[in-house]
């Protein structure tokens, strides 16, 4: 069924816009002197103010490796973040824990470990699928670098930027 | 007017206006066109008639060329690039031209006052504008009375015309 | 060597400074600060900051730390400019390459050109502050002007493309149309000035007063308030036609972002782009300059005496005419900067036109205003002789 859209009949004043016109520019030139008094604060100043107290608690920012609350490292090298990774940024190198070793029940450790943040997408996969709650995604979003190289989290640069994460861990959970 | 100048400005007017014929690409042909009206349009102010110089600018080369390679750009330019020289019309051409420069050779051969130098200029400006107005008012206000109404007829018949198509 | 020494010297010399002082001290730096007014009103006008913060990279050098020189964003226009100098200047396969190569330069020399007869000033050091003070100097503009038409129209045919091609359809026809408009809505000035002639325009208006601000001479006549109607229609007329001519915002279809990417230049980069972009703010700058002989007086202000002492208040005379021919410049440009700003300022509130809209507008409602306004201000000429 058609729907006929009714044309609204417009007074003269209407018709030749210019009120209007005077109006919409009233508006805007209002906006610019609140701007320039700074009576709207809108805007942040970047690099002087930050967000990062407004940050809400689910923000992925860069992936980070977490140590548990004794130091002890959470990942076991099940590579699962390697690949479900969807660019493919992460590299793992497990190495094996030798059977004398007082935590010989783990199997295995990451000997290398580093994530490409140059190819990271903070999608939260790697977050998601890990069994050990190892890897996290911090609220870290300022990952800079002059060089390709510096981009290139290494494993030590991976705890570092996660530090210390409480809470169970299955590895260590004997009745696992 | 400085004479190189007036050499300059008269010999780019005609190698654009031969150009005009020359080019094979219609749009080339109607930017030599507008090079050659610019040329005129210096030849003018070499003359100190700024009014004429500029109508011929603003008029010509501003608008009538601009509605012309307007119409140009909106046209299939290969088709002209691949026609052949019509050697009759060609040779045709260039008689017509031949006889024309002869003719003027010849007028100008016996036109007296054009033997004798004319007077120099006023060394105040002329007011141009306001001669040419009054002018056409007081002297000439028939014939220009009588070609506003001719070029409103014009107007009025193409409106009428293009309106029929409508339809 | 004879034809040499028979040259004006004198003539060429002044006339070339004037030029190098209008063009390269101030109108290329006057563009270039237009497009940084540009974003920063467009940016406070939308509640934001715009370039505040450009400074030199000197890290880029060796250094450990950047300067800014604490002016603000003050350095984006040189920051652009470097941009576009070294950015690819790249040439699409498809194009037709001389008419590429022409376009952007036709369509940036002619709104130079136009600067040539504008009055700037009154007088300095008793040179007359215009590089071409021709008598025809208003049809002078408007016939330059028109030739900024095929800057576009190649620019849009060359690129082979057919955004590019609707955009230089577009400007075309949209240019042709209010040419006609601001040629007949500048017409009662003519009438009432007697001259077509800038200066003479100029002159006029330090004598009877500014058109549009009829009183700046004092006095306030019967005539003066008759003339003010028409004068008005006049100035609202030819404004809205140098929106158009200048393609700004609430006319600018032939580079309508949403519709055809960028128009007539959408295939250039680099610095042909640039000078696209200097030739569009050029003819700004030259249309604002137009606004202030025509309506709002030239360089003229109350009280204020010209470049060779006359007129103005007894006791300024005082002062040497050196620093009064500087004010008047400094006046001028300060007129046009307003006028600059209100083109930006109405850009960032208006919406685009429809292109039907756009030519009923100009053909049906500028022209016949104009053509009335002459017979009105005609009428009100011989009754109040």
């Amino acid at each position: 069924m058609a729907y006929v859209v009714p044309r609204p009949n417009l007074t003269w004043k209407e018709k030749i816009y210019l009120p209007s016109i005077v109006a919409g520019l009233a508006i805007t030139i209002k906006h610019l002197k609140r701007m320039l008094f700074g009576q709207t604060k809108v805007v942040m100043q970047y690099p002087e103010e930050k967000w990062d107290s407004h940050m809400p608690d689910h923000y992925r920012g860069a992936p980070t490796l977490v140590k548990d609350e004794h130091g002890r490292e959470r990942c076991v090298a099940c590579q699962l973040c390697e690949f479900i990774c969807p660019p493919r940024c992460i590299a793992i190198k497990p190495g094996e824990i030798p059977a004398e070793s007082r935590f010989a029940k783990v199997e295995k450790y990451p000997e290398e470990f580093s994530i490409d943040m140059t190819r990271c997408i903070y999608c939260g996969m790697c977050e998601e699928v890990c069994p050990e709650q190892a890897i996290f995604l911090r609220k870290d979003y300022s990952i800079t670098g002059t060089t390709r190289g510096a981009l290139m989290h290494d494993k030590a640069r991976l705890y570092e930027l996660g530090g210390v994460f409480t809470g169970l861990v299955h590895k260590w959970n004997p009745k696992k | 007017m400085a004479p190189v100048l007036f050499y300059f400005f008269a010999i780019m007017t005609l190698v654009f206006a031969v150009a005009v014929v020359a080019n094979r690409n219609p749009v080339a042909s109607a930017l030599s066109l507008v090079v050659s009206f610019l040329g005129l349009a210096a030849l003018f102010v070499g003359l100190d008639a700024y009014f004429i110089a500029v109508i011929q600018v603003l008029v010509y080369a501003g608008a009538v060329m601009v509605l012309f390679l307007f119409i140009i750009m909106l046209l299939d330019l290969r088709a002209e690039e691949r026609r052949r020289v019509n050697i009759f019309a060609f040779v045709g051409g260039g008689l017509v031209a031949v006889a024309f420069v002869a003719q003027i050779w010849m007028v100008l051969q016996r036109f007296e006052a054009g033997k004798t130098a004319f007077l120099p200029l006023p060394a105040e400006r002329i007011d141009d504008v306001r001669n040419v107005g009054r002018i056409l008012f007081s002297t000439h206000n028939l014939p220009f009375q009588v070609i506003g109404v001719l070029i409103l007829v014009a107007t009025i018949g193409v409106v009428v015309l293009s309106k029929r198509e409508l339809k | 060597m004879d034809f040499f020494f028979q040259l004006p010297w004198w003539l060429i010399v002044t006339s070339l400074a004037k030029t190098i002082f209008l063009i390269f001290l101030v109108v290329l730096p006057m563009v270039s600060y237009t497009v940084y007014a540009e974003r920063r009103v467009s940016a406070l006008i939308q509640d934001r900051l715009g370039p505040n913060r450009t400074g030199f990279p000197l890290t880029l050098l060796g250094f450990k730390k950047d300067f800014s020189p604490g002016l603000g964003g003050l350095g984006q226009p040189i920051a652009d400019a470097v941009k576009f100098l070294l950015k690819e200047d790249f040439v699409p396969g498809h194009v037709n390459k001389l008419y590429f190569w022409l376009a952007p330069c036709l369509a940036m020399m002619p709104a130079i050109v136009t600067l040539a007869a504008i009055p700037f000033g009154s007088y300095l050091f008793g040179e007359k502050m215009v590089v071409a003070d021709i008598n025809v100097g208003l049809l002078f503009m408007f016939a330059i002007s028109s030739v900024g038409v095929y800057g576009i129209v190649l620019a849009g045919w060359s690129s082979n493309s057919k955004y590019p091609f609707l955009g230089g359809i577009r400007s075309t026809s949209q240019m042709i149309s209010y040419e006609l408009a601001m040629g007949l809505s500048a017409v009662p000035v003519l009438l009432i000035c007697g001259s077509t002639g800038l200066g003479a325009i100029t002159d006029y208006q330090v004598r009877e007063g500014w058109l549009l601000v009829p009183f700046t001479d004092g006095g306030l006549s019967l005539r003066e308030v008759l003339l003010w109607i028409p004068l008005v229609l006049a100035f609202i007329t030819f404004s809205i036609s140098m929106f158009a001519e200048t393609n700004r915002l609430p006319f600018d279809l032939p580079e309508s972002e949403t519709e055809l990417v960028a128009g007539y230049h959408t295939e250039y980069s680099s610095m042909k782009f640039a000078l696209f972009f200097l030739g569009e703010y050029t003819a700004m700058i030259a249309g604002s300059a137009l606004i202030v002989v025509l309506f709002l007086g030239g360089w003229h202000l109350p009280l204020i005496p010209n470049g060779a002492n006359q007129g103005g208040l007894e006791f300024l005379h005082a002062i040497p005419a050196w620093i009064w021919g500087i004010v008047n410049i400094t006046v001028f440009f300060a007129k046009v900067a307003v006028l600059l700003f209100i083109f930006i300022w109405v850009r960032w509130t208006l919406p685009r036109f429809r292109f039907d809209q756009l030519m009923k507008l100009g053909w049906l409602y500028l022209f016949e205003i104009a053509l009335v306004n002459i017979f009105l201000t005609a009428g009100i000429l011989a009754f109040t002789k």
